[in-house]
Order: structure tokens, then sequence, then C-alpha cells
């Protein structure tokens, strides 16, 4: 699995929903994902892969990890991984 | 001041997955203290305990709501559908504003801390689930039970060691009673029968590795529970006027402080908190039919508590029956005397005195009719449910039978 088929699946499964049914453009809150499911999705992201995600709930816009859509949640995880290589 | 009477009653614990079953255990006589079984079971020297066996979280709860739940708060959300489903209480507008919370636990989500420090601790992780916190903080049960109904009211969580439950239930009965609530829910769970919550006690040298023996002059300690007991007090006349069930009243409770010892148990305290509730319900002593007793079966309770009844009852004290219903279903630390309530409610609803089993050779200091083994039926107009904490706190409830 790519690092974007990973990523789906932990939002479907957090969103109860089919990956098929994530788009990229989807934003957490289209997907029904509260802020107690953001930080669970962010706990599930860490632990698959191996990677501390820079995201502080008090001030989510301000963090370095950009949360607004799936892609750029995917975007972020990419370039994280990168520097980890 | 208003009367105050139990329309609701729920429980989960080593003897039933819920109020009748649990009775009917209670009846029979029958143990719910087993084998325990967990994780590193094997480096315990206490390896039994009132278990709760055959309970899945999963059919109860779905996946988000098990990422939040301890099993403390399973528990307390499994004996709220009980009692708050048998009150027929609906809450919503007036009612939900002012109805309330109050439950005792001990530990909390002890076996969520315990699960948490041996990831980081053990297993060396460096990251643990975001909901860690809301998971095992005391106040979490109450938090969901409030949650789930829609209780606006006072909700709160008391921690009084061993007598937890009753110091929540004698509070949530002063706010019925005085009016400032029509309706509680109230009562306590506890969950600590995982290897960092028995180890803990074990430490203490005061539990039994065969049984829980209470009054039997060859008791050699205390064996754990777990589980939850939960109960709708209410207003009589909203009661009433709804044509609600009534299972019994709640006429009076007393608190006292022993301002002693840390663990050793006093006379004093024990006695000033029964004659206290008597004075509270308006009673005399001689028309208490049943004391539900702390009873844990460690040498200096059993024995503390019998002198503290004779101080308090004088000749009535060879009349009364006493039972700890400790030897059937452990002791459930901060959720025993929720879970002992139902003992005294079957008392003087059904006349049905629960007996303390494991009953094996009389002790002249516990020199009083323990009801040893075996049920017995005999009318019971008045109860009192003695609990006696760690800490020298003290809280004792009276139930008369409601007519």
């Amino acid at each position: 699995m790519t690092i974007r088929d990973k990523v789906i699946a932990i939002i479907a499964e957090q969103a109860v929903l089919d990956p098929s049914d994530i788009r990229m453009d989807s934003t957490l809150q289209d997907l029904g994902i509260d802020s107690l499911g953001l930080v669970e999705s962010i706990f599930a992201i860490e632990e698959e892969f191996d990677i501390s995600v820079p995201f502080n709930a008090n001030e989510p816009e301000a963090s370095d990890f950009d949360i607004s859509s799936v892609a750029s949640i995917i975007g972020g995880i990419e370039k994280l991984k990168a520097e980890q290589a | 001041m208003k009367r105050v009477v139990i329309t609701g009653a729920g429980t989960i614990n080593a003897l039933g997955h819920d109020v009748s079953a649990t009775l009917d255990a209670m009846r029979e006589g029958r143990c719910g203290i087993g084998d325990l079984e967990f994780r590193d079971v094997e480096r315990l020297m206490i390896r039994i305990g009132g278990q709760v066996r055959g309970f899945e979280a999963e059919g109860h709860f779905n996946r988000q709501q098990m990422s939040l739940y301890d099993r403390f708060t399973q528990f307390t959300l499994l004996a709220s559908k009980e009692a708050i489903g048998q009150s027929g209480l609906e809450f919503s507008g007036d009612l939900a504003a002012r109805s309330g919370v109050v439950l005792g636990t001990a530990g909390g989500g002890v076996s969520t801390w315990d699960d948490n420090y041996r990831s980081v601790y053990e297993d060396g992780k460096n990251r643990v689930h975001p909901f860690v916190v809301p998971k095992l903080m005391n106040n979490a049960a109450a938090s969901h039970v409030s949650m789930e109904y829609n209780l606006k009211g006072p909700s709160f969580t008391v921690s009084t060691a061993c007598a937890s439950s009753n110091h929540a239930m004698a509070l949530a009965f002063q706010m019925v009673r005085s009016g400032a609530a029509p309706s509680m829910i109230t009562g306590g769970s506890e969950s600590m029968l995982c290897f960092g919550g028995v180890k803990a006690w074990e430490g203490l040298r005061v539990m039994s590795k065969d049984a829980c023996r209470p009054f039997s002059a060859n008791r050699n300690g205390m064996v754990q529970g777990e589980g939850a007991g939960i109960f709708v007090f209410e207003e009589y006349e909203h009661a009433r006027a709804r044509g609600a069930e009534i299972l019994a009243e709640v006429i009076g409770y007393a608190m006292t402080s022993d301002a002693a010892d840390i663990v050793m148990p006093s006379k004093q305290g024990a006695a000033r908190a029964m004659a206290g509730a008597l004075a509270d319900a308006h009673v005399n002593a001689a028309e208490v039919g049943y004391i539900n007793a702390h009873g844990t079966g460690t040498t200096a309770n059993d024995k503390t508590e019998c002198a503290a009844v004779a101080d308090v009852f004088g000749a009535h004290a060879d009349k009364l029956m006493i039972s700890s219903t400790k030897s059937m279903h452990g002791h459930l630390i901060g959720g025993t005397g929720a879970v002992e309530l139902l003992a005294c409610i079957m008392a003087v609803r059904d006349g049905v005195i629960a007996p303390t089993i494991g009953y094996q050779e009389p002790d002249p200091e516990c020199a009083l009719d323990v009801v040893p083994n075996a049920a017995r039926e005999a009318p019971i107009e008045v109860a009192l449910s003695n609990a006696f904490a760690f800490g020298g706190l003290n809280a004792v409830l009276a139930l008369r039978r409601f007519q």
C-alpha cells in the first residue's frame, strides 16, 4: 500500500466510510470527523508511519501540519517520511 | 423536606449482569469469587477475586465508545441502562435541567493507567492513545451517564476509597430530600482487577488467598471484586404522580470521620455513623431488622464493626441480623456500597436477608447473628448499609420498606 492508500484507510475507518468514498479534496469536517476523531486519526497515522506529527489541537491552523484536506494530510506525511529517510 | 424513594436499580458484578441475577445469587448464597484471569496473573500472590465474567464490551458499545470507555465506565453505563430503564424516567425540560449524576469510585480507570504504564515503561513505547486522560479520569463514568441520558443538573464523582458509593448516594439523597433535584442517578463502580490493581492491594498484606469469610474466626482477609451498582433516587411525589414502581424509601444517612488512622478502623467512628443515620432517619434502634455490614473479612474490620453495632444497638444488637455480602461478590472498593444496597432493598422489599457465606467458625468478638451461609426470610422494616473506608471516612444509609 502507498502512503496515500494507508492514510485513506485510516481516515475511512475513523469516518466509518468506505475508502472509495474519501475524496482528495474532502475536508475532515465533510467526512464527519470531529476534534476527538482528528487527534485519534493523527495517533493512528503516527503509529502506522512511525513518525511524529507536529500538531497541536489548541491551534490547528498554526501547526506546521496542514489538515485542511485529505490531500494536504497525505502531502504532509510524505514530507515527514522523506525527511525521516 | 421531601421524601426520597428508589425507582430504579441496575448492576453488573461477579454474581450477575443484572439485578435479578444478583439477587437470585444472594438468595441462594452463591459465591462469585474465583480464579482471576488477566495478563501477568501468575506474578501475583493473590490470585482470586470477584471478577465479572462473560461480559464483552462489543455488542454493548460501538468502536468510538469503546475507545473512550474504561471498564469502570462500561460497567456504569450498563447498570445505568437497567436502572433508568426500570424507573421509566425520560429526562427533558426542567427534569433534565435539575437532575444529575453523583457516583462513587476509588480508582476510576485503573486498567487504563495499568495498560498505558505497561506500554510506556515495560514495552518502551513513546506514544499513547489520545483518549488516555478522558478514559481514566474518575469522573468519566458520571460524565458519560450525564451525556447518555441528558442529565444537566449537579454531576460529580466522590472518591472516598471503600465508602465512595455510600458517600455518593448520601449526597444524592440530600439533593433530592432538600428539593434541589427532583431525581438523581447515583451509586458507583470499580474495576481494579488487573495486574497493577491487585498488586497494589497485595502490598498491604490484608488480602486472602483462598476466600472472604467475614465474621468467621478463621477469616484471613479481604477479596477484591468489580462491577457497578446504579440507582434512581426520586422525590416521592414526583414518583407517585407518574405511577412509578417504588423499590424502597431512603430515610436517612450519616457521614463521620475517625480522624485517627489511615488504615485502622475505629469503633467510635463507625458507631457515630450508624447512630447518626438512625437520628437523621428519626427511627429507633429497635426498628432496624437488618444491617448490610461493611464486613470485609479482615480481622480488624469485622470485630470493630461488631463492637460498634453492640454499642449503638445495645440489647437489640442480639435481635437484628447483620450480614456481609462481600463473601459472595467480593469487595468492590469504591463501588461496594452500591452493590450492597441491593441486599438492603431485597431485605425491606422482599423480606429476604442475604447470608454471609463461607462462615466456618464462630468468633466471640463477632457474636452477632451474621446470617451464616443460608439466606433467611423475615419481614424487615428498616435496614442500614455500612461503609467504612481507609482513611477513617464512614458513611451509613438507612432504607425503609415502602408502604
